[in-house]
């Protein structure tokens, strides 16, 4: 502090724990909800002190949604999604940094493209390549002229067809999504500050290039590893747009679609409390996680690149 | 420096191959196909796409419901960055005078940022039920009759609210590490020279900030665009009259629900020009930014 300034200092703190009690209201309302019975939600105003109906309300939740399958499954997403985005980014970044070959620019501009490419601006085309993994390898044999080879070969007219269908599976839930472009230049950023010396004396004990990486690089990224690892976490676990197209079948639905079609619908005495306690279960999980590894989700946020 | 690398004609195509394949197979691709579909109608059974250049594209422009598509987004985008931006300074300038509790006050801001927007949007949208809401309840006593089922205005002020408020705290937590990286004897010296704290914020801090508000401002317009989606989809799908449908919000209902693949796929190509463009602007930032670095 530069000036002794009680009377603002005071000010200050009052203004900041106004802000702080704004910020958590709908989550402070979400939580009295979920105590209350319906016909007590449904009065105006609403009890802003708690009733004793929050277990029966988590109970009501769980089993109207199938809760636990699908905590299940986000978390699998979730922990998917992180573990994939950090495992291919390190390997793609390690390739860039300690390899000298053709196409490596190329390869970085690639990745670096798929920046100008979330999901949500080519959706119905990413759905397609997911209903049917192989089109582009169905699209290439019609180029080719498979049709008209199949068709001589049979002697009758035939198309060339396959299918992998990705729908309704972790594959499809995580695959699609663990391409990033973000995470590949943070590793590459953190392995140009990592000491030319450890590469030479790794190469001098006779160290070959996975010796390296697994020995002396993957232990130095440890922070920056988990770091992303939690950010990306808090991203798998908080998709919707994917998982809303990806999956229709309820063994593989996710908790924040889930949430979704508990909303209440118009007709009938809305049942705000169980879909309040159902979004008390859905965000339980990641705000543990961000109080919990606050300084780690920070750090890979901000300054990833020490 | 040069780097000291190693020897391998295989090896560096295999590490690559994992994140290449991903990217070819399910980013690639799919684009490729977005623009060629942009350039076709398919019948409504799937088959026969026909090329039709840019029809699909005088469609769209000329359209009055994608002229409401992009004011809506305009709107949108431009209040939720405006209001998630103006709280996450305000917060952050507030914690950065203190002197003790900072981590306890930063770990009270960042939290709803774990909240997925459509957790948020399912809250926001009781808080402000007309029927049931607390919020709206509180408006009604002061004389405002606030329906977001009806209302276009409160249906966005709604959305705007429920987008921005996760966002506040991705910005505090930017904000208040570029605060606290600026030089307390900066401050020190504006302070001996007679300026008030006021004054200190608006002449320093601000300034010496532009990095990062600059950064902020286009991060929060990408997520307006493109992570909202949850937000709408949950709280008014688009209604009333589509005065909420944001573009991501279009692309999604004109492709799935309306199996306009040619008019969606054109909207795709509209949001592809708006991403690349924004990332230039921020790639640009960045290379400023490592510039000044050293």
């Amino acid at each position: 502090m530069v000036e002794r300034t009680p009377l603002l200092d005071v000010a200050t703190q009052l203004l900041l724990i106004l802000g702080i009690v704004l910020l958590a209201f709908p989550i402070y309302v979400a939580l009295m909800a979920a105590t209350h019975d319906v016909e007590t939600v449904n009065r105006l105003p609403m009890p802003l002190l708690p009733g004793g109906e929050m277990i029966a309300n988590l109970q009501a939740a769980w089993a109207a949604g199938d809760l636990g399958l699908q905590l299940f499954n986000t978390f699998v997403q979730a922990a998917g999604i992180a573990f994939g985005k950090v495992a291919i980014s390190i390997l793609s970044a390690f390739a860039i940094v300690y390899f000298r070959f053709p196409f490596r620019m190329a390869a970085f501009w690639l990745i670096f493209c798929s920046l100008m490419l979330p999901v949500e601006v080519r959706i119905v085309a990413t759905y397609e390549v997911a209903a049917n993994a192989l089109t582009p390898v169905v699209w290439f044999g019609r180029a080719i002229g498979l049709d008209a080879l199949l068709s001589w070969l049979w002697g009758e007219p035939v198309r060339f067809q396959l299918k992998v269908s990705l729908l309704n599976s972790y594959a499809g839930l995580i695959l699609p999504v663990i391409a990033s472009a973000t995470a590949t230049f943070l590793f590459r950023q953190f392995f140009l500050t990592v000491p030319n010396e450890l590469v030479e004396a790794a190469k001098m004990d006779g160290a070959g290039p996975m010796r390296f990486f697994w020995d002396v690089l993957l232990p130095l990224s440890k922070t920056n590893i988990a770091a992303l690892g939690v950010i990306m976490f808090l991203v798998g676990w908080n998709q919707f747009l994917w998982p809303l197209l990806i999956t229709t079948e309820p063994e593989y639905r996710t908790i924040i679609i889930g949430l979704a079609e508990l909303m209440p619908g118009p007709d009938t005495l809305p049942e705000w409390n169980v879909a309040m306690a159902a979004a008390l279960i859905a965000m339980a999980p990641p705000i543990i996680v961000i109080v919990l590894l606050q300084r780690l989700f920070v750090k890979g946020l901000i300054n990833p690149e020490k | 420096m040069r780097r000291v690398t190693f020897d391998g004609m295989l090896l560096p195509y295999l590490l690559l191959a994992p994140q290449l394949l991903v990217l070819l197979w399910f980013f690639f691709w799919p684009a490729a196909q977005a623009v060629y579909q942009a350039f076709t109608i398919t019948d409504a059974f799937g088959g026969n796409a026909q090329f039709v250049w840019f029809e699909n594209f005088t469609r769209l422009f000329t359209s009055p419901e994608y002229h409401k598509a992009i004011y809506v987004t305009a709107v949108f985008s431009v209040a939720t960055t405006a209001l998630a931006l103006a709280v996450g300074l305000l917060l952050a300038l507030f914690v950065d005078r203190l002197i003790r509790g900072v981590q306890i006050y930063r770990v009270l801001v960042i939290w709803p940022y774990a909240v997925a927007p459509a957790v948020a949007g399912v809250m926001w949208v009781f808080t402000l039920d007309p029927q049931a809401g607390v919020l709206a309840y509180a408006l009604e006593g002061l004389g405002i009759d606030f329906n977001p089922y009806l209302d276009p205005v409160a249906a966005m002020v709604l959305v705007v609210l429920a987008s921005a408020w996760k966002q506040i705290s991705y910005n505090f937590i930017f904000f208040l590490a570029g605060l606290q990286a600026i030089p307390n004897t900066v401050v020190e010296a504006a302070a001996m020279d007679g300026a008030g704290p006021l004054r200190r914020i608006w002449d320093i801090l601000l300034p010496l900030l532009s990095p990062t508000l600059f950064f902020l401002v286009v991060m929060n317009i990408v997520y307006a665009f493109f992570e909202t989606f949850g937000v709408v989809a949950v709280t008014t799908s688009g209604r009333p009259g589509d005065w909420t449908a944001i573009m991501v919000y279009k692309v999604f209902t004109d492709g799935f629900v309306g199996l306009d693949y040619g008019s969606s796929a054109a909207q795709s190509m509209v949001l592809m020009v708006i991403v690349i463009a924004l990332t230039v602007v921020q790639f640009r930032y960045i290379e400023r930014r490592v510039h000044y670095a050293g």
